[in-house]
């Protein structure tokens, strides 16, 4: 696996050689586990591991809360309140389960600006970007439905409006809206089905991590100067890298170790400050809340929805332009996949031949109001859509299709890079001092210790 | 094996392409039956009509009904609320057609909007209507909210007026009137 050289398993004992000619797993994941590694890795690498747990968390504790929960209208709001106080532990398996899913965006949210700063999604690593956002996509309807199921007033009045975007297709929109609920509003057969896709799809995102983790492997992982590791000779790619195991590993368990305890401050002492009080009153089709908000991972896309008003004129312009097809609502709904559709396509707009942001001074500038935009979404998306907010929706909107359209692909163009280290080990070594630095040792030591 | 010289090419390309096409049209009408189990099911569609008893709706109250998941607002008006929504323009309203699945073609005029009583006149008493705001879908507020004297969604502030006919605000249509009609003195039939 992989192009970077480096020592391949050798099956030593008897038993070794009797199954690696019959079936070669313990190659493949010593070859997984000794993958070489860019020494140079900073904190930011350490989500992917911390994401891969969080799936693992989720399946674990989801597996446990179906099996005292109860997917019918009448019944399922009573089932998760039954597991609140009479399954044992059942508050706390819950309660990681709800924040979990937090947990997960966070992370993936990190992980996806760590890609989009240090270029990670740049050849030849675009599979493993387009994989990712698949991931992602299919995490975002996994919780959707996921939070569907306690069938609270936020869950139903949720479930009606986003399954409403599905009604604003011209023509085939209402009949694909019926067949997402198998009725003609949200209701049991609605709950049933989310129960059953929201059991289906962590596998899904189970098999194509795996696939994510195959394709990084082959390629080798960026880092933060986005210089590939030396492949000319194996002495050369171990002065790049070092072993997954046991460097990366205990690194991403100490910050692993560290995140939960932030995590598990949360599930104890505030396990409903992301959730939204009108989820703890019972689904009712007759009554809507005053304000029906999406969980917070979803508002910078849920602000992108409600920013194009029929008052824009890109809106009008779409009007006019399809002869009504095209109303408000439908363009909404276009521009809020639209948004994510843009940046699985980073890897072919992004026209720079550097890969880190670390050597791009004007990329750095945009990419920061890139991220402090992607949190005035969230902001305004929480917002009522009225007064000031629609504006600042549409203009924050308006910035994310801007910065992946036209600032990743004329910054290619115009911008005069910093010069790169020409390779890993010289970038290691500034850091770190000398060339026998420890490494992992973390030190911000410029001169050599080497007492250690 | 050499594939040089090939007399039979036509014949072994026709078979390639029948056996792909049938292979596709198999699968597909294989596939099909799946995804149809997802569309709503023999109860759910035999669940299409309703009949509600209205002998109990007396002058200017609202029964809400919930029909096919949505909540159905059966209002008997006042004298006051008809003459308010009869003594408006059709050029002052945002929507201009009835939105009456009874009547698909015709336009807002109040008398388009209400349902016949049994003996076939037009009153203009009943206002029979589906409940959920033509913008996002939020259930509207009743019993003369808003600054109409109608419905008033909470939502994102749509104002209906006294005919559930959309006067101000985002949403973009009056609020639909479902196929309805008195089967009896005092019986709605809904679908």
């Amino acid at each position: 696996m992989g192009g970077i050289p480096h020592d391949h398993y050798e099956p030593n004992s008897r038993g070794e050689k009797w199954l690696h000619r019959r079936l070669p797993i313990v190659g493949l994941m010593y070859d997984t586990l000794m993958i070489p590694t860019p020494k140079n890795l900073n904190w930011m690498w350490i989500w992917g591991i911390v994401l891969v747990f969080c799936l693992v968390m989720q399946i674990a504790t989801g597996v446990l809360l179906v099996m005292h929960y109860t997917p019918h209208v009448d019944m399922a709001f009573a089932s998760v309140e039954h597991i609140m106080r009479n399954v044992n532990g059942g508050w706390a398996i819950r309660y990681i389960h709800q924040n979990g899913a937090s947990l997960f965006f966070i992370a993936v949210y990190l992980h996806i600006f760590r890609g989009l700063y240090y270029g990670s999604y740049k050849a030849p690593r675009e599979v493993t970007w387009i994989i990712g956002m698949l991931i992602y996509v299919l995490m975002m309807g996994t919780a959707f439905m996921g939070y569907v199921l306690p069938w609270g007033q936020m869950s139903f009045w949720g479930a009606t409006v986003i399954t409403g975007l599905f009604g604003a297709i011209p023509f085939i929109g209402e009949g694909i809206q019926t067949w997402l609920l198998g009725g003609p509003a949200v209701d049991n057969a609605t709950l049933n089905r989310f129960l059953s896709l929201h059991y289906l799809l962590p596998f899904l995102i189970l098999g194509l991590v795996i696939v994510h983790v195959w394709a990084f492997h082959t390629t080798g992982n960026n880092n933060p100067t986005g210089v590939e590791v030396r492949r000319t000779s194996k002495a050369e790619a171990e002065k790049d890298t070092l072993p997954f195991w046991p460097y990366f590993v205990i690194k991403d368990l100490f910050a692993l170790v560290v995140i939960l305890v932030a995590f598990f401050a949360v599930v104890g002492f505030m396990p409903n400050f992301l959730g939204h009080p009108d989820n703890y009153i019972e689904a009712n089709p007759l009554a809507t809340p005053a304000h029906i908000v999406p969980e917070w991972y979803f508002l910078p896309f849920y602000a992108i929805l409600r920013a194009f008003d029929q008052e824009v004129w890109v809106v009008i312009a779409a009007n006019f332009l399809t002869g009504g097809i095209v109303d408000a609502k439908f363009f909404g709904v276009v521009a809020m996949f639209g948004a994510i559709v843009v940046m699985a396509l980073a890897p072919w707009l992004d026209t720079s031949s550097v890969r880190s942001g670390r050597y791009r001074p004007m990329f750095k500038m945009w990419f920061w109001v890139f991220i402090v935009n992607f949190f005035v979404l969230m902001w305004v998306g929480a917002r009522p859509a009225e007064g000031i907010y629609p504006y600042i929706a549409l203009i924050g909107s308006t910035y994310w299709f801007a910065y992946f359209l036209v600032i990743l692909p004329l910054l290619g163009v115009i911008e005069k890079p910093l010069p790169q280290p020409s390779t890993i080990e010289e970038d290691f070594n500034d850091h770190y001092g000398g060339d026998h630095g420890t490494p992992g040792s973390g030190s911000a030591a410029k001169a050599p210790t080497p007492a250690e | 094996m050499s594939h040089a010289e090939d007399p039979s090419g036509e014949r072994r390309d026709f078979l390639y392409y029948a056996t792909a096409g049938t292979g596709v049209v198999v699968a597909g009408a294989a596939a099909w039956p799946l995804v149809n189990s997802m569309n709503p099911s023999a109860d759910t569609r035999a669940a299409s009509q309703l009949r509600v008893d209205v002998s109990g709706v007396a002058e200017g109250t609202q029964l809400t009904v919930l029909f096919l998941g949505k909540p159905i607002f059966i209002r008997r008006r006042t004298a006051d609320e008809i003459e308010a929504a009869r003594a408006v323009a059709l050029s002052e309203l945002p929507d201009q057609s009835a939105r009456n699945a009874n009547d698909e073609s015709a336009d807002a005029e109040d008398i388009n909007r209400t349902l016949s009583t049994p003996d076939g006149e037009n009153s203009g008493e009943w206002l029979v209507m589906q409940g959920v705001c033509t913008h996002l879908g939020c259930v509207p507020i009743g019993e003369g909210a808003g600054d109409f004297g109608g419905w008033f969604c909470p939502c994102h502030g749509s104002h209906y007026d006294t005919a559930g006919r959309i006067r101000r605000g985002p949403a973009p249509e009056n609020l639909p009137i479902p196929a309805a009609e008195f089967i009896d003195d005092s019986t709605i039939l809904l679908g």
